[in-house]
């Protein structure tokens, strides 16, 4: 249920996360050459498939052309000009959480992420990126316990080699796209989970994306490992500070989930969405897939996506095993002049596998948002079926809202849905809201939640709250 | 009639109201007063104004107030908000309620209490107490539970939007409400359910505007006062028998009156 006295707290506030932390930092040289792969791996210490795997990477990316089908439109990006690697500085090696420089920890602190064992989230394990390292991971003797792996994955290279050289990279190709192809190149830090065969994951896992420094690109890599009937729930949140220039983040995440395991992964993306000129904002390049390897394995995503000037990202399940299940539940808000391509790819390639879309797009102001999905039944996908459900709400009469379903089947024997529509917020429905007493801005905010009830029902608890105020805050100014 | 010395302070005042849309009169001069414990009736013919003047005074945002005032206990309320008007007590029954897909009933009744309440300096209601006292409030119009957790007036029959209506009127509380054509599309145990709630919430201290076209919704809750809408005007004001005369006589009639006031 959405808590309106929330809604009603934040609907004032501006982006609230735009601080810079004023923080000594590592930064290598900008620019993008062998040499500078060479240094970021040599810097984590990796091993050498690792380092091959990078090389490889950045030869076929070399060779590939950034992609133009979505139509959305900004500023070239010069790859020379980005800074690949940046790093708070701080000692060699860390035992514990008090050899942590303090203004990392108030920085989580002020994002609401303590990390300190008095302060720390209760029911939640929290692993700290910043720009291109994890920070701190918590809870990880109580998860170790349950023989859950959960730390950065730096770590995971160097603790659990094995697992990273047989998982990286096989659910998205460093050939799979630009921006893919690209991150295996350069990717720096980012979150690794492993759940044993049996295990349900005692409490949720989070991992929360800071970018500070202006000038660093963030090229996060997750690998998320489900074993045979385990289960977790993880959770993704990101914010940024306020600088007139663009920064790229070009994300890799991947999940596996093996017989009868079930991952749910939910992503607040809160990334700063530039200034209302369209001044400044994360260019947000993200490619997120899950393989439901195992027979009934199931993966679903939910995403409520507010921020970053450009977003491009289609979190998807290829359904391999036998009556496996894969989800999409999608909240994106996009206001002033930011630009949303989002969508899903589900590709039914098992027999009796299971597909739902539920995307709700809203804009408000000048921007664009489009919906971008592609439904695809193999030849062997006999039995399967998938259910799409697109709904747009337009704010204001300068907004666009677009769907771009995509259906492939070459099972006859399959069934495909697509249901889609287009509303817009009318004067009469906000006045019959004030006329019972419902100030202007919390009618909006009732009804966009209203709007968007089937996919916060998806999120867990704590994160449906955040988001509701979210799509307050973005909100805010946006009609009247 | 309305000149006589009345013993308390009028509810609502319309003073020469005139309004417009989009540079179009709808309004022309309309003067309306209403003291606590007096139920008016609006006649007319479709296109007259009668729903117009009731989203004025509601604060609908499509009409601009070209000329006059509306007092509201004595204030004028010209420029107030509509959640403003509605917080401090006027309440407009929508001729066609708007259905607002995803929005619990419940949690939009509760959040239009409260914001009342507040309003009244009393204790907003969790959901706790909220659900007692909306249990009770359904009562009133014969309402199942079941009304609340569906989505505020999606897919609900003609008749059940215009009890929803009547249950936000009984939790609300208002001191004066407009009644925009509630009977219009309510059968006989409808009609009866909904004008014995109108009775039940009403009280010596509240004042009513009934906008209708029938007598037989009269039938039921009996005016103090009949105005007749034309053309932007009140033309003629009587007692409850200009209604059956008016029902007799059909709006020809009233056609050849010249504004009385």
């Amino acid at each position: 249920m959405v808590n309106e006295n929330l809604v009603k707290d934040v609907v004032k506030e501006p982006y609230k996360y735009g601080f810079v932390t004023d923080i000594e930092t590592e930064k290598i040289a900008k620019g993008l050459n062998e040499d500078i792969i060479r240094l970021i791996s040599q810097k984590k210490e990796e091993p050498k498939y690792l380092l091959d795997f990078r090389l490889k990477a950045f030869k076929k990316w070399q060779k590939m052309k950034e992609p133009d089908w979505s139509g959305l439109g900004y500023k070239k990006i010069d790859y020379q000009d980005i800074i690949y690697y940046s790093a708070p500085k701080q000692k060699e090696k860390i035992s514990s959480l008090n050899e942590v420089d303090p203004k990392l920890l108030e920085t989580f602190d002020k994002l609401g992420i303590p990390l300190t064992e008095q302060k720390k989230l209760t029911n939640v394990a929290v692993d700290a990126v910043f720009d291109s390292v994890s920070i701190a991971t918590t809870f990880r003797e109580e998860l170790a316990e349950h023989g859950v792996i959960f730390c950065s994955i730096s770590e995971a290279v160097k603790n659990h080699s094995d697992l990273i050289e047989k998982y990286l990279g096989t659910v998205v190709p460093a050939s799979d796209n630009y921006f893919a192809a690209l991150n295996s190149a350069v990717f720096s830090d980012g979150s690794f989970v492993y759940i044993p065969k049996g295990v349900t994951c005692p409490m949720d896992l989070s991992s929360y994306f800071r970018i500070n420094s202006g000038d660093s690109g963030q090229f996060e890599r997750t690998l998320i490992i489900a074993e045979e009937a385990s289960s977790v729930s993880y959770l993704e949140g990101c914010t940024a500070p306020m600088f007139d220039t663009n920064t790229l983040h070009a994300a890799v995440v991947e999940l596996i989930a093996l017989d009868d395991a079930s991952i749910k992964y939910s992503t607040v993306q809160n990334w700063y969405a530039g200034d209302e000129e369209g001044i400044g904002g994360i260019f947000n390049f993200v490619t997120k897939r899950g393989k439901c390897l195992g027979k009934r394995s199931k993966i679903s995503w939910s995403q409520v996506e507010t921020g970053s000037a450009i977003t491009w990202k289609y979190p998807s399940c290829l359904l391999l095993g036998e009556e496996s299940i894969g989800e999409f539940y999608s909240v994106a808000l996009t206001n002033n002049l930011q630009q949303a391509d989002t969508g899903t790819k589900m590709i039914h390639i098992g027999p009796k596998t299971k597909s739902t879309i539920v995307s709700k797009g809203i804009s408000a102001g000048n921007s664009i948002n489009s919906y971008r999905g592609l439904v695809k039944m193999g030849t062997k996908a006999k039995g399967s079926r998938n259910y799409s459900q697109c709904d747009s709400m337009l704010i204001g009469d300068q907004a666009s809202a677009n769907t771009f379903p995509y259906i492939k089947s070459q099972q006859p024997n399959s069934e495909i849905e697509h249901e889609a529509s287009t509303c817009r917020i009318s004067e009469d429905q906000l006045f019959y809201l004030q006329s019972r007493g419902i100030e202007f801005e919390e009618a909006v905010s009732m009804m966009v939640s209203g709007f968007c009830r089937d996919v916060f029902n998806q999120l867990p608890m704590e994160f449906a709250a955040e988001a509701d105020k979210l799509l307050a805050l973005k909100l805010e100014g946006s009609v009247g | 009639m309305q000149s006589t010395m009345k013993e308390s302070d009028p509810i609502l005042e319309v003073e020469n109201l005139s309004a417009s849309t989009d540079n179009l009169p709808i309004l022309k001069g309309v003067s309306l007063t209403v003291y606590p414990g007096e139920i008016h009736a609006i006649m007319g013919r479709n296109g007259c104004g009668k729903s117009t003047l009731s989203k004025i005074i509601a604060g609908h945002p499509s009409y601009n107030i070209t000329n006059g005032e509306i007092k509201f206990l004595g204030e004028n309320i010209n420029s107030l908000e509509p959640e403003e008007r509605a917080q401090s007590g006027i309440f407009l029954g929508f001729q066609y309620p708007i259905e607002i897909p995803g929005v619990s009933n419940l949690e939009f009744l509760r959040v239009s209490t409260n914001a009342r309440r507040k309003f009244l300096n009393k204790e907003e209601l969790d959901t706790f107490d909220f659900e007692e006292l909306v249990k009770e409030k359904l009562e009133i119009v014969k309402m199942d539970h079941a009304f609340l957790s569906r989505s505020v007036n999606q897919g609900f029959s003609g008749g059940e939007k215009k009890r929803n209506e009547i249950l936000q009127m009984a939790l609300l509380e208002p001191k004066i409400a407009i009644l925009d054509e509630t009977d219009s599309g309510l059968d006989i145990d409808a009609l009866r359910i909904v004008a014995s709630g109108i009775k039940k919430i009403s009280n010596s201290q509240t004042g009513i505007i009934l906008i209708t076209h029938y007598q037989r919704l009269l039938d039921e809750i009996e005016p103090n006062y009949v105005h007749v809408m034309s053309d932007g005007q009140i033309i003629k004001t009587g007692e409850s028998d200009l209604a059956l005369e008016l029902e007799k006589k059909g709006y020809e009639w009233t056609d050849n009156f010249i504004k009385e006031t």
